[in-house]
């Protein structure tokens, strides 16, 4: 009986929140003073095409029952059509979706892997040496323009040293090779066995992983770094040093443990952000991802791509709250009871 | 051990990533590959693209009633069709259909060109206009444009045109030849095939469409049954780059072999490469301010005179437009039949004061000037604004997304504006018939030509630019485009400024690409390397 009241609550809860985040963003759409006719029958059209498509967008109807009626084609699953590549909502997620989720897991594969253990490190020589060094480094990850590293990324490493691939997810040569099942080339090239587009996609992916990467590491690492100084203060680390616990086993086993939490949360909010898309990393990377199709679109007017684009990045930080609820119940043993 | 086991991944991974650097391969040897900005594209189907890029791609996939070539970017000819004879009312123009066959080996018959153009006014997307303009529409275009037998094509014009300009407007993208049995096997909900034709193929053009990926790339393969012959090279790729910066990088690595959308530093800093070529060729853009003439100062003759000596034209061209622009002072572009290449206007502030202390301004007046965020538009704000506060002038740049400032425009709410205007044919009439003439100028009128939209009342001007559609013998016809485009340049709300130049840049050992000024003049049939 509690059980289904709580999954009813929930799915209240978050049925209202997506009505919400639609209405917002819907009224936004169509506030902005941008025409969205014009993407679609461009500056010179007859009076007439440009009456036709007005109409076919609803854009005579009052706001309401645009939003309305948006809503029920929604329930029925049709997103509708962007102005902006002329192919349904839907099937431009399915492509744009996919290359944005594959650079966002490896660049927080990366911020978590190497950040998580320099905060440590930082925490446990807290104002010497290896402390500062990771401070600064974070420092520097925060706060230059992702943008700006990322040209130099492509200066150095592409152009210069030719370490990586270039821009893009693939090389010409592997163009259409490939037919895409999950969307995600890294993956579908290995259920496929096609070993050499996989590293070619891999050599594609590395670079701008690595940039997005940093600046995630930097914030996982600072987050880290002040939640185990925390910790290290605690009386039960002075009891542990002092039942004559190896240090590594204090810190990493005892410490640590208590810092998986909030860590959690760091780490998904950061996912989150980048699965939103990250639009500087994606122009310079010419990666067609998910950020700059919201982008382009809002600057179109394109009200359909938006919408859909929202309610996409909407599932994902419900999807994502969900699951580091889970987590927390897995982590902390005060959370199962 | 959870962290150990953490270490020991993060250490995998970092070695991988610095493993990974494989040699980097220049471009596939049969394949010509481009970085492009193409996100403009919303549709491949030839009687619905009215984007650059699209156009561009439509070229060079489809043949068209009348085209230019690759090897012949001035004289219009008969393409799809062989011939034409025109009756002696000059309404009716009979075509003799040329020996060509489709990509899917199908003959092009006469049946396929009819319905072609028939498809274009009965769908009348964005470029409808330009066949509907010639007294077609839904209901009578079965009679008027219809096949007399397999290879011959008769269309009748009803509105008072020309037969120069009729062939102009078959020289459009719209008037691109589709095959109508494939078109027709897609056909959904009476869509006439739209809805597939967006992202598939059905012409007889240089190249086959293989793929378009939006935002992403265009693959295009060579079609060995082109009438004009085989293409030179296999396949061109075209990729979505967005940043300049980006295309750069990779034109210089040779992972591909043109850039399209570099910026005048980047072309600069490119000069001392000798394994890439830059060469300009003019485009058919022209840019141009705008006043507003329901603004009563603006309306002023003296002050529009006065405009047009506040401009740094010279200063601009020479130094952050340099290379991507050129001064341009009439409407229709150099680089076509039929264009005035006078520029009587340079920057002269003292003349301008005197003009303004004529109109009753002498210590001018206080103005607002939309402009687009973004290169080139802003920039140019800028200048302008420094030139005309030097007469007293005190401009107010509104900077906003290009969509926000033609939506401003065309609700006739700006004061000053500044844009540009590019042809959507080949012929002069299609700027004349935007910038000098206004049918209608009330605030509810059907048609928004950039006459309406400065509120330029102009009946007289109106009927000249009429007469010179209408008008049979080419040489005085183009003799009337030149007068339209000296009264335009002289006294009207426009300041034309610049014609817009490209700059492809190429691997040195790319040859044969050919940019017309127009998107739907860029070739690469005749590309090697």
């Amino acid at each position: 009986m509690r059980v289904t009241l709580l999954v009813f609550r929930t799915l209240g809860t978050l049925a209202l929140t997506f009505f919400g985040l639609l209405a917002v963003t819907f009224v936004i759409g169509r506030v902005v003073p941008i025409d969205p006719v014009l993407k679609i029958v461009g500056d010179r059209a007859l009076p007439e095409v440009y009456e036709r498509v007005r109409q076919e967008l609803g854009l005579h109807l009052p706001i309401w029952q645009q939003f309305l009626l948006y809503l029920q084609k929604v329930l029925s699953g049709d997103f509708g059509r962007s102005a902006l590549t002329g192919q349904p909502v839907l099937a431009d997620i399915a492509r744009f979706f996919p290359a944005t989720v594959e650079l966002a897991t490896a660049a927080t594969l990366l911020g978590v892997l190497l950040g998580v253990p320099a905060g440590v490190v930082a925490a446990v020589h807290r104002d010497r040496w290896p402390d500062h060094l990771v401070r600064v480094f974070g420092l520097v990850g925060y706060s230059v323009p992702v943008f700006w590293l990322g040209l130099m990324g492509l200066v150095l490493f592409y152009a210069k040293l030719g370490w990586v691939e270039g821009p893009g997810r693939l090389g010409v040569a592997f163009e259409d090779l490939l037919e895409p099942t999950t969307g995600l080339l890294l993956l579908d090239a290995a259920l496929s066995g096609e070993w050499e587009i996989f590293a070619n996609a891999l050599g594609h992916l590395i670079l701008p992983a690595s940039v997005l990467g940093y600046f995630s590491l930097a914030y996982i690492s600072r987050m880290t770094r002040s939640f185990m100084l925390a910790e290290l203060r605690q009386e039960y680390v002075t009891t542990a040093r002092v039942k004559g616990l190896p240090e590594w086993r204090v810190v990493w086993r005892h410490a640590f443990g208590n810092c998986m939490v909030p860590l959690v949360t760091v780490v998904a909010l950061s996912y989150g952000s980048l699965l939103e898309g990250a639009v500087l990393t994606e122009t310079v990377f010419a990666w067609p991802g998910l950020g700059r199709y919201i982008t382009d679109s809002l600057f179109n007017a394109d009200m359909n791509a938006v919408l859909g684009g929202t309610i996409v990045v909407g599932c994902v930080f419900i999807g994502l709250n969900l699951f580091s609820d889970l987590l927390y119940r897995l982590l902390d043993p005060r959370a199962r009871t | 051990m959870r962290i150990g086991t953490g270490l020991r991944v993060g250490a995998a991974a970092a070695a991988l990533a610095l493993g990974a650097g494989s040699a980097i391969a220049a471009t596939p040897a049969d394949t010509f590959v481009m970085a492009k900005q193409i996100d403009d594209i919303i549709t491949l189907d030839p009687q619905e693209s009215f984007e650059f890029s699209g156009n561009e791609i439509n070229a060079n996939t489809y043949e068209r009633v009348m085209n230019f070539d690759a090897t012949d970017l001035v004289n219009l000819r008969p393409a799809a069709a062989e011939s034409y004879s025109v009756s002696d009312d000059g309404k009716t123009i009979t075509f003799k259909i040329r020996e060509a066959k489709f990509a899917s080996g199908a003959p092009v018959t006469a049946e396929d060109v009819a319905f072609s153009l028939q498809r274009g006014v009965k769908m009348n997307k964005s470029p409808g206009f330009i066949l509907t303009q010639l007294g077609w529409d839904k209901d009578n275009v079965d009679k008027l444009v219809k096949a007399l037998d397999p290879k011959t094509l008769q269309i009748t014009i009803t509105e008072d045109f020309g037969p120069a300009f009729v062939l102009s407007t078959l020289s459009a993208n719209i008037a691109s030849v589709v095959e109508k049995k494939v078109v027709l096997q897609h056909e959904k909900d009476g869509d006439l095939g739209n809805g597939w034709l967006k992202t598939n193929y059905a012409g007889s053009g240089a190249f086959t469409l293989r793929s378009w990926k939006p935002n992403e790339s265009v693959v295009l393969e060579a079609n060995p049954t082109f009438w004009r012959g085989a293409p030179a090279i296999k396949r061109v790729v075209i990729r979505h780059v967005p940043e300049p910066a980006t295309q750069r990088l990779l034109l210089e690595k040779g992972d591909v072999d043109m850039a399209r959308n570099l910026s005048a530093d980047q072309v600069a800093g490119l000069a001392g490469n000798k394994d890439i070529v830059v060469e300009s060729s003019p485009k058919a853009e022209v840019y141009y301010l705008a006043l507003n003439q329901k603004d009563e100062r603006l309306r002023h003759p003296k002050v529009r005179q006065a405009m047009r000596w506040l401009v740094d034209y010279q200063g601009m061209t020479e130094s952050f437009l340099k290379g991507r622009f050129k001064v341009h002072q009439a409407f229709w572009p150099s680089g076509f039949a039929g264009s005035l290449t006078d520029t009587p206007f340079r920057l002269d502030v003292a003349k301008a004061k005197a003009l303004l202390a004529e109109a009753g301004y002498p210590n001018g007046f206080e103005v607002g000037l939309d402009a687009s965020n973004s290169y080139p538009s802003i920039n140019v704000a800028q200048s302008v604004q420094a030139t005309m506060g030097q007469a007293g002038i005190k401009v107010n740049i509104i900077p906003g997304e290009q969509k926000q400032v033609i939506t401003k425009y065309r609700a006739r709410n700006h004061q000053m504006v500044f844009l540009y205007w590019s042809p959507d044919y080949v012929d002069p009439h299609s700027n004349a018939d935007t910038f000098a003439r206004n049918p209608d100028n009330s605030d509810n009128a059907k048609s928004k030509p950039l006459a309406w939209r400065n509120a330029w009342e102009i009946p007289e001007l109106t009927k000249k630019t009429d007469a010179a559609a209408r008008e049979r013998d080419p040489a005085k016809r183009l003799q009337m485009y030149l007068e339209l485009q000296k009264i335009v340049q002289e006294d009207s709300p426009f300041v034309v400024m610049f014609q817009a130049q490209d700059q492809p840049a190429r691997r040195a050992n790319v040859t044969g690409f050919v940019a017309g000024p127009f998107a739907d003049q860029t070739f690469y049939r005749l590309v090697r390397k």
